[in-house]
């Protein structure tokens, strides 16, 4: 058991490499940063200049170890436009991202695993075909489109802007672009909790339980639920991920004053440090969240406990 | 003797448009206090729906459109569910066929029997683990608080039977169902939870209904015995009068399909086929990080095949039978070892074998729903196997067309989907395919176990024809030392990955040197021959 945490607990470190390396190598195939930095007519000498003062006239292994040396270290590099640490960049955003991302997860699982669980129960009825279609329009609607027809729909029918940079003082505000981030993953939360209970309740054990008396609602809570929570958890492991890439455009589209905005912005004017630290503190916490998934998975099912194979 | 049980007149409606407009058709049948009544019949005879129907869980599709059913002198109040889920559980006991699968994977046993006496209304909590105790000492658990503790797939197949049966007589019920209670065991567990069973039922004096396939195991216990075909019940009795004067064809197929021993004719010995030596496999799977566990599942096992000959290998989960096979396939690369196909050693290449040696080698696997493609159709799916080694295609369709004549299935078969046939067939399909390449060696593994008793005996018998008639060498891969006495020349008998007994057919039965061997023998139902004895005067008058 102590074994198989530790297996997982590696194998994300290992993760986390790939994903800093990858990062290192991207960026620097994009363009030479120093060029898109400089004045648009500045002489060589100078675009020379910029590059020594970043370090970038240093061979690419030497580069590529000061940068994970940095890193180890916890120097993660300053912001070309403002000079601060980018951590202190990003961590300002992070409490806006965190309030919204979470409140758009919550709305998806609570509503979606409602849903699924209502569309297995009544299997091949008529609210069953309901839901699933309305599962299937929420994760097909992209989420800029539904985020533009929220914000028209407050400022024509209520005259107020739902969103915005006072957002994080109110937490009304949230809503608006939680209920857009969160809808997509709704709908597949809808979905997976669906089957995964169908099959649950098709299993000769749920029979069994039928046949020894024990009442409908404790064979759903106490019965099916641990059993078909498994696939469930996966979903919500992977959907942190389209949380945060959704983030990226709802933020936008709702002038939300956090991590996916800031991200943008940095890419706009090529603050490789920012991005570096933005993308790897992303690829971060999800690696973080699927070890977190992993372990859970552990204390769901006895049967891993054993094997490690999920 | 009073009355548990009695339905009269019970019928199931089957959705229009199926096969047949009843999955139960006018049953009628009593079981009386302590006595045990046996439903018998083979897949889709309604036997298991009439276990649905009289606990008040039939599927939707399903619905009881006649017949009453009274429970203890007062109809079962089967419109009032508060009632009916009282009663299960509580007054009506029930044993499923795959103990491991009826038990909720992820909560441990002792929380599901504590659950079960909760529910039906033992409040307190030590007075449920006394009586959890008291269970658990009646169905001979070892160990009983490590059991408690665990969690279903930590028990073998045996214990958790004997759990599901504890929690079936949990709340002493006046009346137990047990469907195919016995099927998904290993043959010496049968022999113990059948005895169980039985004993556990004499003494709570509960009536029992038992419901089976195995008219050998109805032999062991029953007093009553209902016959049941497409829903009808077509012939009832006593235990004695059903095997010594049975009166429906039907019941008269199923007594000669039960396997029983078969002389085979002395033949002169074809060359060598199979030479296999010392051949020894370790299991290493990972368990958790940088460690892995070992698991010897073949240990220093030697067996020799001739031409013409067909050798079984007998042994229970576990034994290493299948691993024995997958290293013969050269699907798994064993540790150590001489293995000779057709004089040429195969053993030289480390992974796999070239594919003129793979031509010589085919095998029949137990699952024949999963053992073809859905999407492929039978002719092709036979044409691929001969194509594949060389043949043209024209020959290749050629050699199908004959292949299916050969197993008894019609020309048309060619151009249709796998989902066409039932179970029996779709394993002629198989044994064709692996025909195709026209193989040295045929291994049947685990061949007909999962076919109902009628088709065992079909399949049997094809076996044996085709073998005449193009003499292949067979491995025939068993469970049940009934089978491999009906077809084998030779046996040698597995456990725990060794050999512990290697003779001819009849030196193993009648002479056994082993004491597993002799476990083995005696766990093979019906020991007093009741299923078996009226079947002489039966063959002597056709």
């Amino acid at each position: 058991m102590t074994g198989l945490v530790l297996g997982k607990i590696v194998r994300a470190m290992i993760t986390l490499l790939i994903t800093v390396t990858l990062v290192f190598f991207f960026i620097r195939l994009s363009g030479d940063p120093a060029a898109a930095l400089a004045p648009p007519d500045a002489p060589p000498q100078v675009i020379e200049q910029y590059r020594r003062a970043m370090g970038l006239d240093q061979p690419l292994p030497v580069q590529y170890f000061n940068y994970v040396l940095g890193l180890v270290q916890g120097d993660f590099g300053y912001s070309i436009h403002t000079g601060r640490p980018v951590e202190e960049i990003f961590l300002a955003r992070v409490p806006a991202t965190l309030l919204l991302g979470l409140t758009a997860l919550g709305i998806a699982l609570v509503l979606g695993v409602t849903l699924g669980t209502v569309a297995a129960l009544s299997r091949a009825s008529v609210l069953d075909r309901f839901v699933m279609a309305f599962s299937v329009f929420a994760f097909a609607m992209p989420n800029f489109f539904f985020g533009i027809l929220v914000i028209l729909t407050g400022a024509l029918v209520f005259g107020v802007f739902f969103g915005g940079t006072g957002g994080i003082a109110n937490f009304g505000q949230v809503l608006a672009p939680a209920a857009t981030l969160g809808l997509a993953s709704m709908g597949s939360f809808a979905r997976f909790t669906r089957s995964s209970l169908l099959e649950t309740l098709n299993k000769p054990f749920m029979g069994a339980l039928e046949a020894r008396g024990i009442p409908p609602m404790r064979r759903l809570l106490r019965h099916a639920a641990p059993n078909a929570a498994i696939p469930i958890v996966t979903m919500l492991g992977l959907s942190l991920g389209g949380l945060v890439a959704g983030a990226v455009v709802t933020e936008q589209v709702f002038s939300w004053p956090g991590v996916g905005q800031l991200l943008i912005r940095s890419v706009q004017t090529r603050d490789i440090a920012v991005i570096q630290f933005s993308v790897i503190a992303v690829s971060f916490t999800m690696t973080l969240a699927n070890l977190v998934v992993d372990l859970v998975y552990f204390w769901l099912d006895p049967r891993i406990r054993r094997s490690g194979n999920v | 003797m009073t009355s548990v049980l009695d339905i009269s007149n019970l019928t199931v409606a089957l959705p229009e448009g199926g096969d047949r407009p009843f999955a139960v058709s006018d049953l009628s049948l009593s079981v009386g206090a302590g006595q045990c009544v046996c439903l018998v019949g083979e897949s889709g005879s309604g036997k298991s729906v009439s276990a649905q129907a009289i606990l008040g869980t039939l599927p939707r599709a399903l619905k009881r459109s006649g017949g009453r059913i009274s429970f203890l002198g007062k109809d079962l109040p089967l419109e009032d569910k508060a009632a009916m889920q009282t009663l299960r559980g509580g007054r009506i006991g029930m044993i499923f066929q795959e103990p491991s699968a009826s038990l909720d994977p992820v909560m441990r046993v002792g929380a599901q029997l504590d659950e079960l006496l909760s529910v039906h209304g033992v409040a307190s909590r030590q007075e449920r683990r006394r009586r959890i105790r008291e269970l658990f000492a009646a169905v001979r658990l070892p160990d009983p608080e490590r059991i408690y503790a665990a969690y279903p797939h930590q028990l073998s197949g045996g214990q958790a039977q004997r759990i599901v049966i504890a929690m079936a007589l949990a709340l002493e019920p006046a009346l137990l169902i047990a469907d195919e209670p016995t099927t998904a065991l290993d043959v010496t567990t049968q022999a113990e939870i059948l005895k169980l069973i039985k004993d556990l039922q004499t003494r709570s004096g509960a009536g029992l209904l038992f419901i089976t396939h195995d008219l050998g195991v109805v032999a062991d216990i029953a007093d009553q015995v209902l016959v049941m075909q497409e829903g009808k019940v077509v012939e009832e009795g006593t235990r004695d009068a059903v095997f010594s004067r049975p009166t429906h064809p039907y019941t008269i197929k199923l007594l000669k399909a039960i396997p029983r021993r078969q002389a085979r004719p002395e033949r002169e010995a074809g060359p060598l086929v199979l030479e296999a030596e010392g051949i020894h496999l370790t299991y290493r799977p990972s368990a958790g990080f940088l460690k892995r566990r070992e698991i010897v599942a073949v240990e220093d096992v030697s067996i020799t095949l001739r031409r013409g000959q067909v050798h079984g290998i007998v042994g229970e989960s576990g034994s290493g039978k299948s691993s024995l096979v997958r290293c013969i396939l050269k699907l798994e690369t064993m540790d150590a070892g001489r293995l000779m196909i057709g004089g040429e050693d195969a053993g030289q290449w480390r992974k796999g074998m070239p594919k003129p040696m793979r031509k010589r080698l085919q095998i029949v696997l137990q699952d024949p729903y999963s053992a073809l493609d859905p999407r492929q159709k039978i002719g092709d799916a036979i044409a691929e196997a001969a194509r594949v080694h060389g043949a043209s295609g024209a020959e290749a369709a050629a050699k199908a067309r004959e292949l299916l004549g050969m197993v008894n299935l019609p020309p048309q078969a060619y151009e249709r989907f796998p989902h066409e046939f039932s179970g029996g067939q779709r394993q002629r399909i198989c044994i064709a395919r692996a025909l195709a390449t026209d193989p040295e060696i045929l291994i049947a593994d685990e061949a007909i176990s999962a076919l109902d008793v009628s088709i065992q005996a079909q399949i049997l018998k094809l076996f044996r024809d085709l073998q005449e008639r193009l003499g292949f060498a067979m491995l025939f891969v068993t469970h049940d030392l009934r089978v491999a006495s009906a077809i084998c020349d030779d046996i040698t008998v597995m456990w725990k990955g060794r050999v512990v007994e290697q003779g001819r057919v009849d030196d193993v039965f009648d002479r056994p040197r082993h004491d597993y061997t002799r476990q083995l023998l005696d766990a093979i139902p019906d020991k007093g021959s009741f299923a078996t004895s009226g079947l002489s005067h039966l063959e002597a008058t056709p």
